[in-house]
């Protein structure tokens, strides 16, 4: 264990985290140093992002605070979590909605059994569980596709779904990995709002993780710089500006200083690297 | 692509209409010839009959040939269905257990590989007669279920996957809620080529048993007609057996389009 005499003072702030990491590394069975060490405290109900180049260990850093994959050193802490996660124990958290890359959806069965699944998986009564995943469903905008296949949506409702589904167990924390990064930029740019909306909304804790600066900026309070692999912290960079955001932050002076500082901060990670 | 729709979709059925059409009169242009050649050259019956014979002996020998096509379909029947089931649950015990996969997985290809008809003769001393049919029906169907099933079992998207892990789910739910639904397109797949396999092992099987002197299948009759250089009647036979085969493996393509049809890629390409 790496914490010794934590302060009563340590201890009460430490309450107010919803997530927190200590040195956590992550190493490979080849050898592969993935990740860290890292450290990383996020407060309940804020929005960071995690901004690295590929291959820096960002998922890995998710996929670890999920409970998906067991860091090979340091301590972990989520919210919700009794006690915290061991290193090389996997520990999934129910506290947890995670909305992965692809919408990864379910393509055998409708929208809204896709949405009822962690609750189906957590045996709630059938009637209840779909009534929340209808509200969830309205949530994101799609209350009329309940009934429709995933091959029947478009890539960004696929998202919507996905992001639904995230939500229906109603998680003290969303973890998002890199989610709208395979959709034109017009669907980004209106689920990147549509998200802030949500967020506003409901205040979950968010860490999202993506490669771009702008959407970075746009929507975190916070954007956490990452090295190239092993991943570390290069900058940890506050966005503050008036809230609530919308399309004229995007088009201001502040937010492209904000890109600009990010972008800086960026660069070192791609040093050496080939401009592929 | 909505400007190119209508072209594409006229001619798409006209491609599909050709589809039907074309092999019919393949089939018909080689009767005709057959019957043609058969009476010009005055083929006799017992050589090679002519078509019109073949029916007429299926028309006058109903009565032993409906009753020999369905002791084959039966048999073929109770071997798809072992086959089905056997290879389904060695499947999932494969996919619970490495160390059983390991220790088994090697048999079931010797099974594979070993042809049926030198086992047939076997199986017919150690086991009762229309067991060792079944028996043999089995062996030949149930590797492609087993093989198809396993590799459905192990296609399982790598994010579900991590999603069922992520809400605790347990093994119970990840097989019934994931695995299966996700391995259903595979194990149609096989079940498919179950359905021809067990047909062939069944025929196999009844052959090897005639020439001991038993069993009232459709390959017997043969067999039997066979001997008694009764050939319109071997004809009359095979056009049954093959018949069988292609209502087989129509109703089982069927089923697998009727169950994909909502979701799977393979089903939704004949409709769009």
């Amino acid at each position: 264990m790496v914490e010794r005499n934590i302060s009563p003072a340590v201890e009460a702030s430490l309450t107010a985290l919803a997530v927190s990491l200590r040195g956590v590394t992550k190493a490979y069975d080849n050898g592969v140093t993935a990740l860290g060490p890292f450290d990383l405290a996020v407060r309940k109900g804020e929005f960071i992002s995690l901004l690295g180049p590929s291959g820096c260990g960002k998922s890995t850093a998710l996929r670890i605070i999920a409970g998906l994959s067991a860091p090979s050193t340091g301590t972990v802490r989520v919210a919700r979590h009794e006690g915290s996660v061991q290193p090389g124990h996997v520990q999934p958290g129910h506290g947890i909605g995670f909305v992965f890359q692809e919408p990864t959806l379910m393509p055998w069965t409708s929208v809204r059994e896709n949405v009822r699944l962690p609750l189906r998986l957590a045996r709630v009564p059938k009637a209840d569980a779909r009534a929340r995943a209808d509200q969830a469903l309205a949530s994101v905008g799609l209350a009329d596709f309940a009934d429709a296949y995933p091959r029947e949506l478009s890539g960004g409702m696929k998202m919507r779904v996905s992001l639904a589904r995230a939500l229906v167990t109603d998680p003290e924390i969303l973890l998002m990995d890199e989610p709208f990064a395979a959709l034109d930029e017009i669907t980004r740019f209106r689920l990147n709002n549509d998200l802030l909306a949500l967020w506003r909304r409901l205040r979950k804790t968010v860490i999202f993780v993506t490669h771009s600066v702008f959407e970075s900026v746009y929507l975190s309070q916070r954007v956490v710089v990452m090295t190239a692999r092993p991943g570390r912290i290069q900058a940890d960079i506050r966005i503050e500006t008036v809230e609530p955001r919308g399309e004229e932050f995007r088009t201001s002076a502040a937010y492209s200083d904000y890109c600009r500082r990010v972008s800086a901060a960026l660069a070192p990670s791609y040093s050496g690297q080939s401009t592929l | 692509m909505s400007a190119q729709a209508p072209i594409i979709a006229g001619s798409s059925r006209a491609q599909r209409a050709m589809r039907f059409v074309l092999p019919v009169v393949v089939f018909a242009a080689g009767l005709v010839a057959w019957e043609l050649v058969v009476r010009l050259k005055g083929i006799p019956p017992y050589v090679l009959p002519a078509p019109s014979v073949i029916v007429l002996t299926l028309i006058r020998d109903w009565a032993v040939l409906s009753q020999s096509l369905a002791t084959t379909l039966l048999t073929t029947l109770e071997g798809f269905l072992a086959a089905s089931i056997g290879g389904i649950a060695l499947a999932l015990l494969f996919n619970q257990s490495k160390w059983v996969e390991y220790s088994l997985f090697p048999y079931a290809v010797v099974l594979q590989v070993t042809p049926v008809i030198a086992i047939a003769p076997l199986l017919l001393i150690y086991l009762e007669q229309q067991t060792a049919v079944v028996v043999c029906a089995f062996i030949v169907a149930f590797f492609p279920v087993l093989s198809n099933t396993t590799l459905g079992l192990n296609s399982v998207d790598r994010n579900l996957a991590g999603l069922f892990q992520l809400y605790g789910a347990s093994p119970q739910q990840t097989l019934r809620f994931l695995k299966l639904p996700a391995a259903l397109p595979y194990i149609l797949g096989g079940l498919r080529i179950a359905g021809g396999l067990s047909l062939i092992g069944a025929v196999v099987a009844e052959i090897a048993a005639g020439t001991a002197g038993a069993g009232s299948g459709l390959a017997y009759r043969i067999a039997e007609s066979g001997y008694r250089l009764n050939i319109p009647r071997m004809f009359a036979a095979l056009l049954l057996l093959s018949l069988a085969g292609i209502v087989i493996y129509g109703v089982l393509a069927l089923v697998s389009h009727l169950v994909l049809r909502r979701w799977h890629e393979s089903a939704l390409g004949k409709e769009n």
